[in-house]
Formats: C-alpha cells, structure tokens, sequence
C-alpha cells in the first residue's frame, strides 16, 4: 500500500491528529505553571513562619589530644545523615564544618598544604578558618558547627548556617 | 452523537424558510444563516431544497484548505473554518461538491454549517430540525426514521465516477441505493455555439 506524504499526515483534517501546540495550548500552560509557581512560593513562606528554630543536641565529637595539628576528623551532627568535618589548623584552633559542599552537597577535604576544604566534584573551595568560598561553583559558606571545650573533650553544641 | 442523525427530505421541503431564520438566531453567528433553501427550477416550479453542510466522510473542503484551517472532529462533524487559519482562499468553496461553503468576504473567514456543533454536541438538536415544521430536515434516530417515512436514506452521491460517503442522510425514493448528480444536467447556461458552426 502507498504511503500518504508527509504534509498529509501533518496537515490532517482531524482534529484529533493535531500535534502542533496551539497559542491556547500555550496559553494554558503558561497560565497553569505560574499559578504552580505561586502556590509553591506561598507554601514555602508558609513553611517558613511555622518552622521553629531547631534545637541542637550537646555531643562529644573528639578528644583534645587525638588530632594532630594540621589533622582531621569526621563526625555527624546533628543527626546521623550530617556528615561533618573537623579540623585543627593550630594549637589552639579548632573548626567545624559540614561536610557537604554548598553546591552539589559533594563531600569536602581537608587540604592541609593549602588549609583550605577542597570539593573534588567541581573543585570548590572553602576556606579552613571560617568556611566561606574561596573559588569555584558554590554560593554559600559551609555551614559551621558551633564547638565547646570542657576539659580536653570537644562537644558540638549547634549549626550556624551562615547568612541566617 | 447520541444516537442521532440528520435526515433531508428535499420532497417534504415547502419552502418557509423557517430554518434560515431559526439558524440565524444562533449566538456563534448571528444574523448570518450556514443554511439556504434552493429553488430547484424557479421558472417551471415552486419545488425548494434545504442545502445543509452533508459533513463529507472525506471532506473536499478540508481536503483542499492550505491553512489546514477545516477541520473533522472525531464524531464525524466538519467544523466551519478556524479564524485564527482561514486566509479566504475561497478552495473550500469550489471544491465542495454540495455548494455548501460560504465566503464571509467582510469577515476574510469562510463559515459553514457545523450541524449547530454547541446544540448536537451536548444532545440538542440542530435549530433548523427543531423548526422545521415539515420535517424536510429531521434529526432523529435510525429506527424512528425506519418507522416513520415511506423513503429510504441513503449517504452515498456520484458525482461522475466520483463517490462521496456523507454523515448526513438524503432521503431517496425505496430501491435507490445512491443519489446520482450529473452536474451538466443541472447547468442553466446553454452552450455558446454560434450559429455559423452548427
């Protein structure tokens, strides 16, 4: 059987068969993704007013004398899904962030040459001292963990995530 | 579409024009009738024929729109033209082997009837059928039409060798099977021969 040409099969007299999408179309959905998008933007403000501030737990996280100058360790905090990074880039000071690059939530190092948190992913960097960006995709600071000292324990006290 | 069809019984036609009128009332084109009443033979005969778009199983006038502007929906009705699409090519016009398309000139945009497409679309039936006091034009059901008339309605017209398959039914004399419509017969012009060649 001989085939029908091309224009026929796109110019179909059945309404049914039209596959072009039609300014009505168009405007229908130009009209249903905005009202989405409004909607979405008011449950996230909504969602926002009633989020309490959360409470973070006390925990021992290390000992004093465990990590090395220019040494690291890994944690969770404050739940078990948080992974952390500890660093201590001098006698005395100590830091905490989260592990997850603000960009894609890859897992940051510690680079001890450069002291700085390296993202392997799409080499991000943070800086060792307080976490901010120094080079690469991500936007936002690492989010640090808030540290006390009693004795020669270390505990995590809370998240302080930046900009808030 | 629910069990109806439509039915032209050019015999029962009288002539009222009350389904002219009754078309014209509609919202979707007011004061501008989609449906004529034809007189056969105006010299010799008061006989009158209501001309209603025949919704073509293979519509010419779809066929032959460049601006894909026709359109067949699924229950077999042929829209008038889109006006967003029709460019007033006047195709559909003289393609139609019915006559049935109009050219709005006004309007740039070709209307035709959509057998009253906002009325039989939910269950009405057409204005024209609810008026029509002979029931020359008749939406009713297979069996009541069985019932009721003595003619038989047929869907298939010759055109020449050409076939046409139509939605909507003409009813014919019992035994025809088609209406067979020698277009030449149907040509009032006589044929300028001059006298010197004959």
């Amino acid at each position: 059987m001989k085939r029908d040409p091309l224009w026929r099969e796109e110019l179909s007299i059945f309404s049914a068969d039209e596959k072009y999408v039609n300014r009505r179309q168009f405007a229908k959905f130009l009209v249903l993704t905005s009202a989405g998008m409004f909607v979405g933007n008011l449950w996230i403000l909504v969602k926002g007013w009633l989020t309490k501030t959360p409470v973070y737990p006390l925990r021992s996280i290390a000992k004093l004398g465990e990590i090395p100058i220019g040494g690291s360790k890994l944690f969770n905090y404050p739940t078990a899904a948080d992974p952390c990074i500890l660093v201590r880039t001098g006698e005395t000071e100590l830091a905490a962030f989260s592990q997850k690059c603000t960009h894609l939530s890859c897992s940051v190092y510690y680079q001890r040459e450069s002291n700085r948190f390296e993202c392997p992913c799409h080499q991000g960097y943070f800086a060792a001292k307080d976490g901010r960006v120094l080079q690469g995709p991500p936007q936002r600071p690492l989010p640090r963990i808030l540290l006390q000292q009693k004795g020669d324990e270390l505990f995590a006290v809370g998240v302080d995530l930046g900009e808030a | 579409m629910f069990g109806y069809e439509f039915y032209i019984d050019p015999e029962r036609c009288i002539g009222c024009q009350a389904c002219i009128n009754a078309c014209a009332e509609c919202d979707t084109h007011r004061g501008v009738p989609m449906i004529t009443v034809d007189f056969l033979d105006r010299a010799n005969s008061i006989a009158t024929v209501p001309a209603i778009c025949m919704h073509c199983d293979d519509p010419t006038c779809a066929e032959v729109c460049p601006a894909d502007a026709i359109k067949k929906g699924e229950d077999g009705v042929v829209q008038s033209a889109l006006k967003p699409r029709c460019v007033a090519c006047n195709n559909c016009v003289l393609a139609c082997p019915f006559g049935i398309p109009k050219m709005m000139t006004k309007l740039e945009l070709m209307m035709k009837c959509d057998m009253c497409y906002d009325r039989t679309s939910v269950g009405k039936r057409p204005m024209c059928a609810t008026v029509c006091p002979s029931q020359a034009l008749a939406y009713v059901t297979p069996e009541t039409i069985a019932r009721e008339r003595r003619e038989k309605p047929v869907n298939v017209f010759r055109f020449g060798n050409e076939t046409v398959t139509t939605k909507v039914f003409m009813m014919v004399p019992p035994g025809e099977t088609a209406v067979t419509v020698d277009v030449v017969d149907f040509m009032w012009e006589t044929p300028e021969t001059p006298e010197t060649w004959r």
